[in-house]
């Protein structure tokens, strides 16, 4: 049977098992919006600006774990799209975005709405195509989410001229994908794997680093039998949270630049470390020629370019992180002996606790505990970019994965809003939070609308302190509280989402916080709460830019 | 340090960019790069001669050249033995009178006169790098005008 070009779009989206689209239409990807008239294959979601149909594609990958799909139309729609494309890239997220794009004939002429998307988003797509083809539509289709969804995942951008989308052709669903150049590995080295066991076993101060990979990988069960069968401590990046239980006893909670102390002395006292998914980012490391300078490292990814990027790697074994822990596993015949280890990482524990001075404000921190008890701990946790997004990794504990979703490489403002929307959607079920700034929420505040015509439910918790709180405390700590710039005003914003048709609550008195959030929670209906905290808290413990990881100031009791 | 990659590449628009987009992405600098046509149609061969200040950048772009998806093989030659040529065409200051000269210099490289038009010769010239930079040397004497290289080619033995 002949099809047009966004029929095959369409059909090779559904076949894809595509269960929703974020999107936006313009007059180059017209023929396709033409197409998605009554089309009943999967969902549509019209948000009110590009970005936030990229993040939300994003916001539903991370909650489900399948690739995510914005679609919007040429030049500025897909320039829109670009910070939401960067922001997956950076954390790994399955995505594929596609964009509407000029006739082929008038490609290069710069036309009305053109821009070069593929050229564009070069550095920030795992990879992107140009269809010049339609016969090459499928294919393309297929590869995109072959690409994106295996390996070390990513976004793939489709860019569809107009006359792509209406020619015709018979259409013919690729069964197989054959790609020489693209072979993901799966699983490790044996030798090596043998190796690292060995270590493990031998070891007298290990310490296991999970990030975003666990997740990715589907690991945390074997990460809980590794670290139940070997005792060793465990803690995580940002994008690892989730990935092991913070309420376990061998949990040392996040570390890095806002991990907790007893962490990151942990880290930098420890003779082995086992790296799981995680790539030695700069917010973990802090000065790197004085981090841990006693251990050994075991770095398993499945991204070879990770490996002894930043960190030099005794034992790198590249592969699929749950493969790998599998055979690991059956190699490691007995438990380390790390008794005194294990007391003294428990003695750290006491020493530096994570504590808070109550103030007669409403501490930001207190309205994450209570969101963690009003919602049993099992709520979906997004974040936008700034304190709150470090008091909701430190202050709420996580017990599963995929129920923290955040921008972590990219640090995205106005990421957290319309990803909750892709949460949501993602997990019907589920209570999804947007913990967010009064900053943070302005950049994306215009999917209220998103929100509310399609009675997608998401509560959206404002710690509102009148500042650009995390960059205000930089300037407070580093630049002589010279406030440059960061005192931000903001709408009313009980008054803002009732006009969107959504529920406004605003919150000043402490006693005010769980029955606003009982309340937020049982309203069926997307809820603003204001919730007006302490305005010059800070986020402790804190580790400056660029020092060691064990060089920290602040909330210490 | 200079190291000198090849890279197998599908033929398809836009994998220049792809690579060298990489290299400008992460602050690598390339010396040199020469892009052709394989024995099968589908497959370009890239030669880049890079500047990578330890083993660890080098490992890097090869780990990242091995990332995008249209690269099908990374060769690293540093640590194997390969045979390397570079073209040069240089357009030079010649008059009959310095003839016995300028075959005194090609009676040591490979290279011959093209074109002799008025005072100007346009010569050719094959050679590895240490060659060539002898050659220029050489072709110095007589003044060079202008000098294009194709960059340095380079295949395993």
């Amino acid at each position: 049977m002949k099809m047009t070009g966004s029929q095959i779009l369409l059909e090779c989206l559904k076949r894809e098992g595509v269960e929703v689209v974020f999107g936006y239409p313009g007059g180059q990807i017209l023929p396709t919006f033409d197409a998605l008239y009554g089309y009943e294959g999967f969902k549509f979601i019209l948000t009110r600006h590009e970005q936030g149909a990229a993040h939300a594609a994003d916001g539903y990958a991370r909650v489900t774990g399948k690739v995510g799909v914005c679609l919007a139309t040429s030049g500025p729609g897909a320039t829109n799209l670009v910070t939401g494309i960067a922001n997956a890239y950076m954390d790994s997220i399955p995505m594929v975005a596609i964009t509407g794009q000029v006739p082929t004939a008038l490609i290069g002429n710069d036309a009305f709405q053109e821009a070069d998307i593929t050229g564009i988003t070069r550095p920030v797509t795992k990879h992107n195509y140009l269809v010049k083809d339609i016969k090459d539509l499928a294919r393309i289709i297929r590869e995109a989410f072959y690409i994106a969804s295996t390996g070390r995942p990513g976004p793939v951008l489709i860019d569809l001229p107009k006359d792509v989308q209406v020619a015709q052709t018979e259409f013919i669903w690729p069964e197989e994908i054959k790609l020489r150049s693209y072979n993901p590995v799966f699983s490790g080295h044996p030798g090596q794997i043998r190796r690292a066991a060995k270590m493990i076993m031998a070891a007298k101060k290990p310490i296991i680093y999970i990030g975003g990979g666990v997740i990715i990988s589907g690991a945390a069960p074997e990460v809980m039998e590794l670290a139940e069968r070997t005792g060793c401590p465990v803690t995580w990046t940002l994008m690892g949270i989730g990935g092991f239980p913070s309420r376990h006893k061998q949990s040392l909670g996040m570390l890095g630049m806002h991990g907790t102390a007893y962490a990151n002395h942990s880290i930098m006292e420890s003779d082995l470390i086992i790296a799981l998914g995680a790539r030695f980012d700069d917010r973990v490391t802090g000065r790197l020629d004085v981090f841990a300078p006693d251990a050994e490292v075991i770095h398993v990814d499945i991204d070879p370019s990770s490996i002894s990027k930043n960190v030099r790697v005794d034992v790198p074994i590249v592969g699929d992180l749950k493969q790998v822990l599998l055979e690991l596993l059956q190699e490691i015949k007995q438990a380390p002996v790390i008794a005194d280890w294990s007391k003294h990482v428990e003695s750290l524990k006491k020493k530096f606790p994570m504590s808070l001075k109550d103030k007669s404000k409403i501490l930001p921190q207190y309205v994450i505990q209570q969101i963690e008890e009003a919602t049993a701990g099992d709520a979906i946790i997004c974040t936008e970019v700034g304190q709150h997004q470090m008091w909701a990794a430190q202050w709420y504990n996580y017990s599963k994965v995929r129920t923290f979703i955040s921008s972590g490489g990219l640090g995205t403002m106005g990421f957290g809003f319309p990803a909750s929307i892709g949460a949501k959607l993602g997990a019907p079920e589920k209570t999804v939070f947007n913990i967010a700034g009064d900053g943070s929420i302005q950049m994306n505040i215009q999917e209220l609308g998103t929100c509310v015509a399609n009675k997608i439910n998401v509560k959206v918790a404002i710690l509102n302190n009148g500042y650009l709180g995390m960059v205000r405390q930089w300037q407070e700590l580093f630049y002589d509280r010279r406030y440059s710039y960061t005192p931000i005003s903001s709408p009313d914003f009980v008054k803002l989402a009732e006009s969107y048709g959504a529920v406004g609550i605003r919150v000043t008195k402490k006693e005010e916080v769980r029955p606003a959030l009982d309340r937020a929670i049982k309203t069926d209906n997307t809820v603003f709460i204001d919730f007006h905290v302490e305005e010059e808290e800070n986020v402790y413990p804190m580790v400056p830019a660029g020092e060691a990881i064990n060089n920290i100031i602040g909330g210490l009791a | 340090m200079k190291h000198t990659i090849s890279v197998l590449v599908e033929n398809k628009f836009g994998v220049l960019a792809r690579v060298a987009g990489l290299f400008s992405a992460r602050g690598y600098n390339i010396a040199s790069l020469a892009v052709s046509q394989t024995l099968d149609p589908e497959v370009s061969y890239m030669s880049i001669v890079v500047e990578a200040k330890d083993e660890k950048v080098l490992e890097q772009i090869n780990k990242q050249l091995n990332k995008l998806i249209d690269v099908i093989t990374v060769t690293d030659f540093t640590k194997k033995e390969y045979v390397d040529r570079e073209l040069v065409l240089a357009k030079i200051n010649y008059t009959p009178k310095n003839k016995s000269k300028l075959e005194a210099v090609f009676e040591k490289f490979v290279g011959k006169i093209v074109v002799h038009k008025d005072d100007t010769a346009i010569i050719e010239a094959v050679g590895d790098q240490e060659q060539i930079k002898v050659l220029l040397e050489e072709l110095n004497k007589f003044g060079i005008k202008e000098l294009v290289r194709t960059g340095k080619l380079a295949i395993s033995n």
